[in-house]
């Protein structure tokens, strides 16, 4: 397992930069890690985003699919896309602190 | 590590649950890695777009050797619907949403959906059969052009 050092934080991440322990999650890595994956500032709905997925991920373990987060009224797909450039569930997932989504939906 | 995927074009000819799922399931799953991604829906493909149709798309229970039946139970009333019920319940489970919602969840992803103009002329169709999601009715030509500098996968 690698460490990554975000400011003065130091935290356990896989290969491709999950990290392994959500615990070790603070606001400020997740804007750091935004920062690296082209997300400049975290807004409102960014939050929200980030904030609902570590909700879900405590209850079931998993993140949820983008399906859910429009579903629920959460984000709808074009805005998560647009918040989310180039990937949302796993950019989402990554500056959530939790692990990468399996699912292929 | 090699160079990664950046578009891919996936042409759709089948109809039947079957015959649909797997390229809608690639191009979103293309969309969610970043990657350029175009739909191309072609011959029974084609019912995917169908507003008429989409939402009615079954698994064949009959000539399917997947279904793992013998193909005289298959032809029973009903067969075809129950099989279909009993997927789709699955499949929702595991987030898989069923055709309409699927084919507009890929769009607002950002997918690009195109009809084949050689079958929708065979079928004497109009633009206004498809759902609004379907961005054209374009030739072989015009797809290989739209194509160009990615990857071309048929289902």
């Amino acid at each position: 397992m690698a460490q990554k050092q975000f400011g003065n934080a130091v935290v356990e991440v896989d290969d491709e930069g999950f990290m392994a322990d959500p615990a070790q999650w603070t606001r400020d890595i997740a804007a750091a890690i935004a920062r690296e994956e082209g997300i400049a500032e975290l807004g409102p709905s960014h939050w929200k985003v980030i904030e609902f997925m570590q909700k879900e991920f405590k209850e079931t373990g998993q993140a949820p699919s983008i399906r859910k987060l429009n579903k629920t009224g959460i984000m709808s797909t074009k805005e998560l896309y647009e918040l989310f450039p180039g990937g949302p569930a796993k950019k989402a997932a990554k500056i959530a602190g939790l692990k990468k989504p399996e699912g292929c939906v | 590590m090699d160079e990664k995927i950046k578009k891919v074009s996936i042409v759709v000819s089948k109809g039947g649950l079957d015959g649909v799922y797997p390229g809608l399931i690639m191009a979103n799953g293309a969309r969610m890695e970043g990657i350029e991604a175009n739909l191309f829906f072609t011959f029974f493909g084609l019912d995917a777009i169908i507003k008429k149709r989409m939402g009615r798309i079954k698994i064949a229970t009959v000539g399917n050797p997947g279904m793992h039946m013998a193909s005289l139970l298959g032809i029973l009333p009903g067969m075809s619907a129950m099989a279909t019920s009993m997927m789709k319940k699955t499949m929702d489970k595991l987030d898989i949403p069923p055709v309409p919602e699927f084919i507009e969840m890929v769009s607002d992803a950002g997918c690009r959906l195109y009809a084949c103009k050689a079958t929708v002329d065979m079928f004497k169709l109009k633009k206004e059969d498809f759902c609004p999601q379907v961005e054209a009715i374009i030739n072989v030509g015009k797809f290989f052009e739209i194509s160009a500098g990615g990857q071309i996968i048929f289902t």
